[in-house]
């Protein structure tokens, strides 16, 4: 007998029994589904991260200025600014596994251009920052070395300042003003979003470090010309570690500090959090799909049972099969093929409960899903497999019935 | 006859009920030639049916020999048995046995599934026997939807689709009316007059005049073998019944 003919028996089999077939299903729906809903969640959350370390950039460092102690209080990191621009600078030239080092300095303040105006935080940086935080301009051009020395009034601004001050037009070649002082809006910054910590980067006005020191900020900042943070893209293919432990040394050098000291600056690796970020949540989805794998079990469990009674019921039928002909082997492929159906058939319905239930967790929760064909295969073949495994007992249970025992069977 | 259908060489079985052994046969030696129409009879627990079930290769033997068409059936594994049945037997049961909720034409090609005929020759093979049963226009029927008479005639063109040598009846006449059953006796015996060899099993004095020969079974072992020289005529007997409406 070919396995056409089983299925169609095997198809009518479970006809018979609709509501019973469609709950013992059930199980296997619903198992299938959590399992593809649950990986789909998981993969979304791990796309996001993924995506927020390449919006960061790579190999990215961060120095802050760290904590210092006055009068036997330590401070927090940041407390005082301890890190300059000349800090900056020297670990650009002097440490060779530096790409690029942008000091940036950090003011806030409303601006206004056109008709609107718009609070936010606007940044003095170098010409390197673009480079250093993989941020690239999409319209106009961003300032170089020679606007940085005449302290020119220019700046490049974000996404979302564009869009508060001037709508959908252009912003490249309108007048800003940030605490009455003009600049000319040069370049608008690609977009990119928010962090991970749900700040928008985009709520930015980026200008040359001089122009904000020398003309908004005042000459109270001049004097060290110190600076909120110092950005730093490593080499590709750099030992990270090593690459910290020389800018450590070389700051402490600068900073003059003895051996025993506490370092006043702070190095802090963004992929190194994001990582830990990423890994938490693949755990995460690993341990939703362990849970939805459960209830999969559970559901073959219930095939299990219902072609137990099956066979039980069917006794009679299985003695006729066998008294006119149908050998232990028949018998066994027939039962079994009734139990895969019914886990496959569950397990089509449950991809299309997975599917449907990802997108409305998409649409209504606002999570991220990131549906993944190997993930649908897997839970219809897991599907499979159970039906095999809980289904080749009741199958064997059946062949080995003898044949005129189960046909006196009552 | 030169060579017998059907040979059994001291053919026992044992089995145990509720921990009590049971001596089904003690001891069956009996020869059945192709072509004979024979009914074993017997009161309940005679071992009639055991031995039909030896004969049908549904049961094996506790110790004996069973020879069917010269071939050691009692030495055969399940497989082989299973082969044995399917091409060589055909079987007729009390309550039909017909698959619930399946047509007349499907369940007269079920034998056929398990011996890999391709489904076109499978429906033309059923369709044939079904025709020659009187039921060429209740192919599409589910049981359910027959008679008595009628599902035992669609049970008797399943037991003759894979052209079997042996045709074992289990009281086949036991849930229908008189008339019915003359029906069906005399469908038996138009098979039996073609060449083809009964063997029935009942309890029915008038069922066994249908056929050639007579074996009483009792406590395990023949006590009676008789040929009946002028058998009933099924047939006629058919004519002669009063008009009953089917059950």
């Amino acid at each position: 007998m070919n396995l056409l003919a089983s299925m169609r028996i095997a198809l009518r089999a479970l006809r018979v029994n609709k509501l019973r077939s469609s709950l013992t299903m059930l199980g296997i729906i619903i198992g299938v589904g959590a399992v593809i809903t649950m990986i789909a969640v998981g993969a979304g959350a791990q796309a996001r991260v993924e995506e927020q370390i390449r919006s960061l950039g790579s190999n990215l460092i961060i120095i802050l200025s760290g904590s210092v102690s006055s009068s036997g209080a330590r401070l927090g990191y940041g407390s005082q600014r301890t890190i300059t621009e000349d800090d900056a600078y020297a670990i650009h030239r002097e440490v060779p596994a530096v790409q690029a080092a942008a000091p940036a300095l950090r003011g806030s303040g409303q601006v206004s251009g056109g008709s609107n105006n718009w609070s936010t935080a606007f940044w003095g940086v170098s010409p390197e920052y673009f480079e250093a935080r993989q941020w690239n301009i999409v319209a106009g051009r961003g300032f170089g070395q020679s606007e940085m020395q005449g302290s020119a009034k220019v700046a490049v601004i974000g996404e979302t300042v564009a869009k508060a001050l001037y709508g959908d037009s252009d912003p490249v070649g309108q007048i800003i003003r940030i605490n009455k002082v003009p600049l000319t809006v040069i370049g608008l910054l690609e977009r990119k979003g928010q962090t991970f910590g749900g700040r928008d980067q985009d709520d930015a006005v980026l200008m040359p470090i001089t122009t904000a020191r020398n003309r908004i900020l005042g000459a109270a900042q001049s004097k060290r010309r110190t600076v909120n943070n110092i950005s730093v893209k490593l080499r590709d293919d750099i030992n990270v570690a090593e690459a910290e432990a020389d800018i450590r040394a070389l700051l402490r050098q600068r900073h003059r500090l003895q051996a025993g000291q506490t370092d006043d600056f702070f190095l802090r690796n963004l992929s190194e959090v994001l990582s830990a970020r990423e890994e938490s949540s693949r755990i995460m989805a690993l341990l939703l799909a362990a849970v939805a794998s459960v209830s999969l079990l559970v559901g073959g469990i219930g095939i299990m049972n219902i072609m137990l009674v099956s066979v039980t019921e069917r006794t009679r039928e299985i003695g006729l099969r066998m008294a006119v002909g149908a050998r232990a082997r028949d018998i066994l492929t027939q039962f079994l093929v009734e139990a895969i159906t019914l886990a496959l058939i569950g397990g089509l319905l449950g991809v299309l409960l997975g599917v449907i239930g990802s997108y409305a967790i998409g649409e209504f929760a606002g999570w991220r899903v990131a549906l993944r064909a190997e993930s649908i295969a897997l839970a219809v073949g897991f599907a499979g497999i159970i039906g095999v495994f809980f289904g080749f007992y009741p199958a064997r249970k059946a062949s080995r019935l003898l044949p005129i025992e189960a046909l006196r069977y009552e | 006859m030169a060579e017998p259908l059907i040979v059994t060489r001291d053919l026992t079985k044992n089995y145990h009920l509720e921990g009590f052994p049971v001596h089904a046969l003690r001891g069956i030696s009996a020869e059945i030639g192709a072509g004979e129409f024979v009914a074993i009879m017997g009161p309940s627990g005679s071992g009639k049916s055991t031995f039909m079930n030896l004969l049908g290769c549904l049961d094996s033997p506790s110790s004996g020999e069973y020879l069917l068409a010269g071939e050691r059936v009692s030495a055969l594994s399940g497989n082989a048995l299973a082969a044995i049945r399917n091409r060589r037997i055909g079987f007729v049961f009390q309550n039909f046995n017909l698959l619930p909720r399946t047509s007349a034409l499907e369940n007269v090609e079920l034998p056929l599934l398990y011996c890999g005929i391709p489904p076109a020759e499978r429906h033309r093979r059923a369709v044939a026997r079904l025709e020659a049963v009187g039921l060429g226009d209740r192919m599409h029927h589910h049981p359910s939807q027959l008679s008595g008479g009628q599902q035992q005639r669609v049970a008797i063109a399943r037991a003759l689709v894979n052209d079997p040598v042996l045709i074992l009846a289990d009281e086949p006449t036991g849930a229908l009316d008189t008339r019915t059953s003359c029906e069906i006796m005399a469908l038996l015996q138009q098979l039996n007059r073609n060449g083809m060899t009964v063997v029935l099993v009942t309890h029915e004095r008038e069922i066994a005049g249908f056929a050639n020969r007579n074996i009483s079974f009792r406590d395990g072992r023949v006590v009676e073998d008789l040929r009946v020289e002028r058998p009933s005529d099924a047939a006629a007997m058919v004519e002669e019944a009063p008009e009953e409406a089917e059950a």
